[in-house]
């Protein structure tokens, strides 16, 4: 048990209000010559690191110790969508690869679905010790209990230290079913993973709302979930000579009934995601106006890439909601992202950071985009633009 | 029919930065809303009270100033609503904050639906409905786009999965959680507003759970652990152009030419 506790004896009235004052969520309330926690605490023990002549502790007792040894392999959720494999699985396989080296575990992957051996082929292609295939009628599309029932037959038979899974809308729903059903943590949109010599895994991820990165672990269950974004981490390239073993895997099928039925499934039109842009032209705050966002849109289209947007642009309705780049849109790493009035923010940072060539163009010298920008450009979108289309309509001779 | 809206007061801004010297966030001062998703979930349960007639339960939790939203889903015409607030759910991450809200609905329910919106703006996780509907032991069907149809036994959703719509018939009890595109959230009424300053608001603490044992809350019921937050790097290997317009437009159409993301014309 880990706690906060006042300890009335070594408070004088000057310091109860100290700690009063040092609270930013305004926790701590005097009263009558008594200091009280109120439901605004969150934890963040501030009033810990602060001098307080020992009025202000906190107690913890250790808590009952996961055999970690019994919780062996990084594994992966093969997400099946639209009958393929989504890429973000084969992304995270590498890294699985990579985690799983540094351990010493097996990599194995664990894959509901419907006919969908050639994924299993795939994912021994890219380095899949093991493949956990659940092959039924009833996993033909996604639906919650069927799937978590499956993952959660793989998890029990098989005691993974930790499962990865995509940052996509199945990845975040499913995950998070099972990780409460196992009574066990999840940390969602990892950017960075790491792992311990005793398996305990190193999770980064932006939070709250992004401008702040925070290390998460999960030190005393199993298994660790985390999730992924989709081109987070590198695709991998597929190992020289795989040696993997398919395993089929039978489930009693009253396991796989939902009470959900599928009426039907309509496959979404084949635009071109922001994701699989190879050049992004992004705009931020500095347009001024949505008849703008034209000037923007050709210079994509000359460049053959896709126009992107922030938050705010998205929230405006400017534009579609698809092309929001960052932690609440979409993560993307185009070779080439050309950042316009974009003042950087983490959130938007998050999405858009792998990207090979980021240039930036703001006004203020001081925006953090210039942080990250290869090619920081302090000056005036609505003069710079309108030269380089110029430019380009003569062929590049100014 | 009785439907819960869970939501959450967030901070106004996500502006926040991380005091150098102590390593902790710097929230002073900080205005705090509704979580702008929130409203999307209110919506839909509101548009089901119309269309079926039912009773629409608000709930939160969060501090005791948490109740200011709770207001607000009263202007925007909920029935009721309930603060779930105490120290001891303070540091809970994604699973304790799951288990307590569920809890929270077992004390303030049953419930034919519960909604949830897609994320918080401060937390991002959007994990949260998810966890909630297994600790309720009941189904989910999330990125929930359209209600087509709705009955009291069952909602017709449609879902937006990457690359498909599907459309899903859901009995109830169940949970969802709604996009923005569900329908534009109606304003908070004036009307209501008079009609509803007095309601009072049912308000629950750890002893009113069926679970009240406090080692499942709270940082105590949280498997994961913040190690240490700190502001994001930057590395060094930077260019900075500076200059009258024509001449950065010339360098910039330079290097979109070098690098071949533009064509010479032949």
């Amino acid at each position: 048990m880990a706690r906060i506790v006042v300890n009335m004896a070594n408070l004088t009235p000057e310091r109860a209000r100290e700690i009063v004052e040092i609270c930013p969520f305004g926790a701590m309330e005097y009263v009558d010559g008594k200091i009280v926690i109120n439901g605004s605490c969150r934890m963040c023990r501030l009033c810990l690191k602060r001098d307080t002549g020992g009025a202000v502790t906190f107690e913890d007792t250790p808590r009952t110790a996961v055999d970690k040894s019994k919780w062996r392999g990084i594994a992966v959720y093969a997400e099946i969508s639209g009958g393929r494999l989504h890429p973000v699985s084969l992304e995270l396989l590498g890294k699985a690869r990579e985690l799983a080296a540094r351990v010493g575990h097996e990599v194995l992957a664990v894959l509901p679905g419907y006919r969908v051996g050639e994924a299993a082929r795939e994912l021994i292609a890219f380095g899949a010790d093991r493949v956990f295939v659940y092959d039924a009628p009833a996993l033909e599309n996604f639906r919650i209990e069927p799937y978590a029932a499956a993952v959660e037959d793989f998890i029990r038979n098989n005691h993974p230290a930790v499962i990865l899974a995509g940052g996509t809308p199945i990845g975040r729903t499913l995950a998070p079913r099972l990780a409460a059903r196992f009574r066990t943590g999840l940390t969602a949109d990892c950017t960075v993973l790491d792992i311990k010599e005793n398996s305990d895994l190193e999770q980064i991820r932006p939070a709250f709302g992004g401008n702040i990165m925070a290390h998460i672990n999960t030190p005393h269950h199993r298994p660790q979930f985390a999730t992924v974004r989709y081109k987070i981490f590198a695709l991998p390239e597929p190992v020289a000579s795989p040696r993997g073993e398919i395993v089929e895997c039978r489930i009693a099928p009253e396991k796989l009934e939902s009470v959900i039925r599928v009426i039907d499934v309509e496959p979404k039109s084949p635009e071109v995601g922001i994701e699989e842009a190879e050049v992004i032209v992004a705009v931020g705050r500095g347009v001024r106006r949505a008849e703008d966002l034209e000037m923007f849109r050709r210079l994509a289209s000359r460049l053959n890439g896709q126009l992107a947007g922030t938050r705010c642009l998205i929230e405006n309705g400017w534009l579609d909601h698809r092309r929001q780049i960052g932690l609440s849109g979409r993560t993307v790493a185009p070779k080439l992202i050309i950042c316009c009035g974009i003042s950087g923010s983490v959130q938007f940072a998050a999405g858009m950071k792998g990207s090979e060539r980021i240039v930036a163009i703001n006004t203020d010298p001081a925006a953090p985009i210039f942080n990250l920008a290869h090619i920081g450009i302090v000056g005036d979108l609505y003069e710079i633009i309108p030269d380089l289309e110029k430019l380009i309509e003569k062929g590049g001779s100014l | 029919m009785k439907i819960a809206v869970c939501i959450k007061q967030v901070p106004g801004t996500t502006q926040v930065e991380v005091d150098p010297e102590t390593g902790t966030l710097k929230r002073d001062g900080v205005e705090s809303k509704l979580n702008p998703y929130d409203l999307y979930a209110l919506e839909t349960a509101l548009r089901l009270k119309e269309e079926l007639g039912a009773e629409v339960v608000a709930l939160t939790m969060g501090p005791p100033q948490a109740e200011a939203i709770l207001r607000e889903a009263f202007m925007m015409g909920a029935d009721d609503a309930v603060l779930v607030s105490d120290r001891r759910f303070a540091g809970a991450d994604v699973l304790a904050t799951s288990y307590a809200i569920s809890q929270a609905l077992r004390a303030a329910g049953p419930f034919d639906l519960v909604i949830c919106g897609r994320q918080t703006t401060d937390g991002d996780t959007a994990q949260v409905g998810a966890e909630l509907a297994e600790f309720l032991g009941i189904p989910h069907v999330a990125n929930v786009v359209r209600v087509v149809r709705a009955n009291r036994a069952e909602l017709t959703l449609v879902c937006d999965l990457p690359l498909e719509l599907q459309t899903v018939a859901l009995p109830l009890p169940a949970l969802i959680c709604v996009e923005k595109s569900i329908g534009e959230p109606r304003l908070p009424s004036y009307r209501l507003k008079l009609a509803t300053a007095e309601l009072p608001i049912r308000k629950l603490s750890l002893a009113d759970l069926p679970d009240s044992d406090e080692k499942h809350y709270g940082l105590n019921g949280s498997p994961t652990q913040v190690i240490r937050i700190f502001p994001p790097e930057t590395d060094g290997m930077r260019e900075r152009w500076d200059g009258p317009a024509a001449e950065i437009a010339r360098r910039l159409g330079e290097y979109l030419f070098t690098h071949k993301f533009l064509q010479q014309p032949r």
